[in-house]
């Protein structure tokens, strides 16, 4: 039997036009999010994750900070924080397995690097030295994706083509609360769903769309809410309280393996800093309303928990604290050097063979850079910015 | 058996018959190749070229997707983002158009951006062009788009033999191709066997399908079969014209191209997209870069008009036919030379 066909052979005959859906889970979200730190249930998690993903907090925090550091200092054209959303990012990468694939947004560099990648190449798309700086397939992470919620159908269909090849893999899915106006959101979605495919849809809604506020983006009462109309189950969860959002996406995992099908989680978070570096979000929202959020920090309601359960005391603290120092520093020293860069790989990779067309266009920039050297030697790109 | 057997055991086969059966001999060659897209399964497609695929590989290889264009070749991004080798079907070439960001953001440049380490080894087929009564949507020429994406291969067949090879190189092809479909040529029919195909040269060569002295007629897909018609009524003018089939507009054969139209010193290029705006221009520019020094006249061009695509019971006036091509051909200054007195059409 074929993952897309009934049991029995090939059916010319179209099914009816409406079934009733058997499946027993529940597809609407809870009124609430889910929240597990401060709760009783929050006795039952289990103390190595806790210290696991508090340490991925601290340095995540540590990472973010650095990194919008090295903005000002001109290191990186652009740096998207995800200040604030440390969570999220970091339970993302942690419930996936060795042969699971994430596909990132441009806010995401966080959940690349907390799934095992450099870094440094995971900066390098906003460095601007190249625009995946990174093997895809060696941390099974889709290079970054610029254009909004783009990158959804592609985790549907690798998800959808691993399933058809017999793999164990499961694809997770980060979009912004933006991004879920946009058509590819709901023809992901559709598709994972009428083709039960093993992929998981996270979204961070940080409150805005650059400026707009999610008001102006949706009339939902959730965006996990839409889930609903193309038959998967939504989950509203605090995307603050890393353990709930690690909890919540480890079971839309497990669903997704297991052949449930496709989960949409909505983690409810804010953006703390700015849309980039180039923003101003001082048009468009209040301090008031930043500091509030700034009292539900993900690496407070982390720390207050494990500090309350005394689970970790100040030096085990210091001691994150000194490894997000070893990072950052190490960060900071290698973004420093200046990238080293050939202009002829402009052409290398446009197709598998070059066009005559092309090599015309490289003989050009070749001689052009020829002429240029000569001029003025050891000023080409490759020790320059 | 003798070359003369396997003449006889050749049969009328269509254009779509062919296309069909390519589909279908890259899907038993390679486990990897995937046929998706709208009705390509019990139905075999609005134009019946994926028909009996669905039944023979089955509904995992050969899927009726939900219909969303943008979802269909997003989808296919991820599938070969896990080494499957997929070819969508686009219904119509205007309703490929949600699917363009897909294309043009992630498809055309995936190879680049990852610097080779994930290519997208897509065929897009999309039925185009016009001339079969088409209602509004359904007849465009969408090539020049396609053309101005760099990291997309642009191919158009011509022929039933054409339409088989090409169809077979694009699917093995490890970037990602536009393959247009002339759909007024899809019943068109040629005696051909599929069990000797004839050796068709990878993407990216032209071949001159009618060789002549007087004039280049440069064109591709839904127009060849034009060119050839107004190439043989010509020769009751006296002019004896060469006809070149591009079959790929990417990349683009230069070298076929320039060699024609120095040895006939003149050109038009015919095309039913657009002419502003359109391939046309493009051929037009490179010819007189290469070629200038061997050119008797101004490149023409003989295209669509510059509107939007016509109700069908007006399209007869839109579409490049064989009156517009001799016509432009009449126009390549040949007064020059009969003042130069040399005879009308030859050189």
């Amino acid at each position: 039997m074929t993952v897309l066909e009934q049991p029995g052979s090939y059916r010319p005959t179209p099914p009816p036009a409406w079934q009733p859906r058997t499946d027993p889970t529940p597809l609407l979200p809870d009124p609430e999010p889910f929240r597990l730190l401060g709760t009783d249930a929050a006795a039952d998690l289990d103390p190595e994750l806790l210290r696991r993903l508090y340490g991925q907090l601290v340095r995540g925090r540590r990472y973010n900070t650095q990194a919008t550091a090295l903005t000002r200092q001109g290191r990186l054209a652009v740096y998207p924080s995800s200040t604030g959303q440390e969570a999220c990012e970091v339970a993302a990468a942690l419930v996936l397995q060795e042969q699971d694939w994430l596909f990132p947004s441009y806010r995401d560099t966080l959940a690349a690097v907390a799934r095992g990648l450099d870094p440094v190449q995971a900066l390098t798309l906003l460095r601007g030295d190249w625009h995946t700086g990174y093997d895809p397939h060696e941390h099974r992470v889709a290079p970054l994706c610029t254009p909004l919620a783009t990158q959804l159908p592609h985790a549907v269909g690798l998800a959808h083509a691993a399933r058809l090849k017999g793999d164990d893999v499961v694809a997770l899915a980060m979009v912004g609360d933006g991004g879920t106006s946009e058509g590819d959101f709901h023809e992901a979605l559709n598709f994972a769903a009428v083709w039960q495919a093993p992929v998981v849809f996270l979204v961070q809604n940080n409150g805005f769309a650059i400026s707009v506020p999610l008001a102006k983006q949706t009339a939902a009462p959730s965006l996990a809410h839409k889930a609903v109309g193309y038959g998967m189950p939504g989950r509203l969860v605090d995307g603050n309280d890393a353990a709930a959002v690690h909890q919540v996406l480890s079971e839309a995992m497990r669903r997704a393996r297991s052949g449930g099908g496709p989960t949409l989680v909505e983690a409810v978070t804010y953006r703390i800093e700015a849309h980039t570096n180039a923003d101003d979000a001082t048009r468009y929202r209040t301090d008031t309303e930043v500091e509030m959020w700034r009292a539900h920090d993900p690496i407070v309601l982390l720390e207050r928990e494990l500090t309350g359960r005394k689970l970790l005391d100040e030096a085990g603290m210091e001691a994150e604290r000194q490894a997000a120092e070893r990072m950052a520093a190490d960060l900071r020293e290698r973004m420093n050097q200046d990238p080293v860069l050939d202009p002829m790989d402009l052409f290398t990779h446009v197709y598998a063979e070059q066009t005559v067309q092309l090599r015309e266009q490289a003989d050009r920039l070749r001689a052009e850079l020829a002429a240029a050297e000569e001029l003025s030697p050891g000023h080409q790109e490759g020790t320059q910015r | 058996m003798t070359a003369a057997a396997v003449d006889t055991a050749r049969k009328p086969v269509s254009m779509a018959q062919a296309l069909g059966r390519a589909l279908r001999d890259a899907m038993a060659d390679d486990p990897a190749v995937h046929v998706l897209g709208e009705d390509v399964g019990a139905l075999g497609g609005v134009f019946r070229v994926t028909d009996g695929l669905a039944k023979e590989f089955g509904e995992d290889r050969c899927t009726d997707t939900p219909l969303a264009e943008a979802g269909i070749l997003g989808a296919a991004v991820g599938m070969a983002m896990y080494g499957l080798r997929p070819v969508v079907e686009m219904q119509f070439d205007a309703f490929a158009y949600p699917a363009f960001e897909q294309l043009i953001s992630h498809v055309s440049r995936m190879r680049n951006r990852t610097r080779g380490a994930m290519p997208m080894p897509i065929t897009v087929r999309v039925p185009y062009g016009g001339g079969i009564g088409g209602v509004e949507h359904h007849s465009d020429s969408s090539e020049a788009y396609y053309m101005a994406t760099p990291g997309l291969h642009v191919v158009a067949p011509a022929t039933v033999a054409d339409a088989y090879g090409l169809l077979r190189a694009a699917i093995a092809s490890d970037d990602p191709v536009i393959f247009l479909e002339p759909k007024r040529l899809y019943w068109s029919k040629a005696d051909w066997s599929p069990d000797r195909p004839e050796q068709v040269p990878g993407i990216g060569s032209a071949v001159v399908r009618r060789a002549g002295t007087s004039a280049t007629l440069i064109t591709y897909g839904p127009s060849l079969p034009v060119c050839l018609e107004a190439a043989q009524a010509a020769t009751a003018e006296g002019w004896d014209l060469e006809v070149v089939d591009l079959r790929s507009l990417v990349p683009f054969d230069e070298e076929t191209v320039c060699a024609s139209v120095r040895r006939t010193g003149r050109a038009v290029v015919v095309h039913e997209s657009t002419g502003f705006g359109g391939p046309g221009g493009e051929i037009a520019a490179r010819i007189t870069e290469r070629c200038f020094h061997h050119l008797e006249a101004p490149v023409l061009r003989v295209a669509g008009f510059d509107i939007p695509y016509p109700p069908p019971m007006l399209e007869r006036h839109h579409l490049p036919g064989v009156d517009r091509v001799l016509d432009a051909v009449a126009r390549l200054q040949w007064e020059s030379e009969w003042t130069a007195g040399s005879e009308r059409g030859t050189r």
